[in-house]
């Protein structure tokens, strides 16, 4: 039998299509919308509400909640998501499936960074509008901006490539969720989300300055606080040099990680 | 029942890969730890033909099946599938495959029709979704969650996805466990009809019936080998097996084997004044043939 093969499909439509599913699986799931997207919405609702107090030069509590529950929220659309969506796929064969396919494997990996960031997005958008409609919350202005969009993509990016990595070591999407929701968690607690970083003891500003939340919510600090605050920091500035550099770390520790972890197929099956 | 010799396939070991067969094996060994689950395995599957791989659960269907498909690696042997080395294939052979897995596809929040047009985008030249849906009969799932399917209904969308790619040699690993017997009558006729298509085949299922209605050979596998491989009629000398005739007499059952029934039942026939009780004659099932060829050797 001979046969002329026809063409296959061009990467651009590929990648289109995947955007697509990954786009419609993330906005039905209803777990993933409440858990991903609305959560930081309630803590925003809730801690607005309860502590909007005044934490000097006249800025309230919600200004300075406005950069962490952002950074949470960067953290939940793009570690968490990542982490237990793809140990989902993987356990439940989607990933095989796909691996048997002819789609390009880079395919993949577009569509959820395709997701991560229409996610990160609506986070930001629904918790700027809520801030600012229901708590008055000053938006940024000027080169605040430029600072705003690079922390939170080079934020988003290092969480997802480690959600990826860390989707590995699960067993499937339940455990994946156990074990990076409490870490999620603690690092909130950690990295001045709720509380202000620099009344935090010092062991655990340590403790928290070796992950990326901690860098995200400070670089998003420098958006939304007078610069007259930067000398409640511990390092009395933004420091948004090292911001990029230590996110910037953590994407290639997360790049490298992803590239000698990531698998197609449950262990042990190959 | 007395134990025909069972023809080993060693005479063909040394024989070189098949260029003109879709997929074709020789000596594969896949070893996980010192469990040997494919053990000098030879098979050569022709192009246009379904060809069904029996045998007990860990018997090495499936570890055979996913190292042609490119899945698993293999620890000695050669493979060609469509005349690659699936360890070394590439998109544009995986376009010529369709694989529906034993462990299925996976949940989805897209429908029936999201899934297969998204599948569809991956092949040069796919079949219409909608079709492919009203080839395996979920037309009316078209808008359907893939996730709220029936275990039924779900395995029709694993071979909808399977078969949408339009594939030269399309996998099926245990397709329809879980159908019941109406589900598979018509799976069946979905197969008939690719197979006019001109896709081949290769089948791995527990249901002998299955092998029989479908299969153009049979191949049984049993402790990581291929014991025989045959037309299902001829399967473990099946045509020339003596017959069993078995009928009542004096309120007993009784039995014999035969290789002349015709002569048998005319004198068992003389010896009653009518009716021989309770006559049947049965040439052994591919069942039987199976059971005796995965047993253990006696």
């Amino acid at each position: 039998m001979t046969t002329t093969q026809p063409a296959l499909p061009s990467l651009a439509r590929v990648y289109r299509s995947r955007i697509g599913v990954e786009l419609k699986e993330f906005f039905r799931q209803r777990e993933s919308v409440v858990f991903t997207l609305m959560l930081p919405v309630l803590l925003l609702v809730v801690f607005g509400a309860v502590l909007n107090y005044d934490i000097g030069f006249g800025v309230t509590f919600t200004q300075y909640f406005m950069a962490g529950i952002i950074a949470a929220g960067i953290l939940g659309a793009s570690l968490q998501n990542m982490a237990i969506s793809i140990a989902t796929e993987r356990s439940d064969g989607t990933l095989k499936n796909l691996a048997g396919t002819p789609m390009p494997k880079s395919a993949y990996f577009l569509g959820k960074v395709a997701q991560v960031l229409a996610v990160t997005l609506a986070i930001i958008v629904i918790l700027l509008f809520i801030g600012v409609v229901f708590y008055g919350v000053t938006l940024p202005s000027g080169r605040e901006w430029f600072t705003f969009a690079w922390v939170s993509v080079l934020g988003a990016a290092a969480c997802t490539l480690l959600g990826m990595s860390v989707s590995s070591l699960a067993k499937n999407g339940r455990s994946a969720s156990a074990t990076v929701t409490p870490f999620a968690l603690l690092l909130q607690f950690t990295s001045g989300v709720f509380f202000q970083f620099g009344s935090l003891p010092t062991w655990m500003q340590t403790a928290a300055s070796l992950f990326p939340l901690k860098w995200m919510a400070q670089g998003l600090r420098a958006v939304f606080l007078p610069q007259a605050l930067a000398i409640k920091e511990p390092a009395h500035s933004w420091e948004l040099g090292r911001v990029a550099l230590v996110l910037g770390i953590w994407c290639v520790i997360g790049l490298l990680l992803c590239v000698r972890t990531f698998r197609w197929q449950e262990r042990g099956a190959r | 029942m007395s134990s025909t010799t069972e023809p080993a396939l060693d005479a063909t070991r040394s024989a070189p890969l098949d260029p003109d067969a879709a997929i074709s094996i020789r000596g594969l060994v896949k070893r996980y730890g010192d469990f040997v689950a494919v053990d000098g395995l030879d098979l050569d599957i022709r192009r246009g033909e379904i060809f069904a791989l029996l045998g007990p659960n860990g018997a090495g269907k499936t570890t055979t099946v996913e190292i042609c498909e490119g899945y698993r690696s293999r620890d000695d042997g050669q493979v060609r599938v469509l005349g690659e080395d699936p360890a070394a294939g590439k998109r544009a052979w995986k376009a010529q495959l369709g694989i529906v897995l034993q462990s299925g596809s996976g949940e989805s929040q897209l429908t029936c029709r999201e899934l297969l047009t998204a599948q569809a985008s991956y092949y040069a030249d796919p079949r219409n979704p909608d079709e492919v849906l009203e080839l395996v009969g979920l037309t009316e799932k078209a808008g359907v969650r893939g996730k709220t399917l029936s275990g039924g209904q779900r395995r029709r969308l694993d071979v909808a996805l399977g078969i949408v790619g339009r594939p030269t040699l399309l996998f099926l690993d245990e397709p329809t466990t879980g159908f019941d017997p109406e589900a598979r009558r018509q799976f069946w006729s979905l197969i008939r009809s690719l197979r006019e298509l001109g896709t081949t085949m290769l089948l791995t299922t527990h249901y002998l019936d299955e092998a029989e209605a479908l299969a153009d050979r049979v191949g049984v596998i049993a402790r990581g080998r291929l014991a025989e491989v045959a037309v299902p009629a001829v399967l473990g000398g099946r045509e020339t097996a003596p017959a069993v005739v078995r009928w009542t007499e004096d309120g007993v059952r009784r039995s014999a084997q035969t290789s002349t029934p015709t002569r048998f039942v005319q004198e068992l026939a003389a010896r009653f004044p009518g009716e021989v009780p309770d006559l049947a004659v049965a040439r052994p099932t591919l069942e039987d043939v199976y059971l005796r060829m995965i047993g253990e050797p006696s």
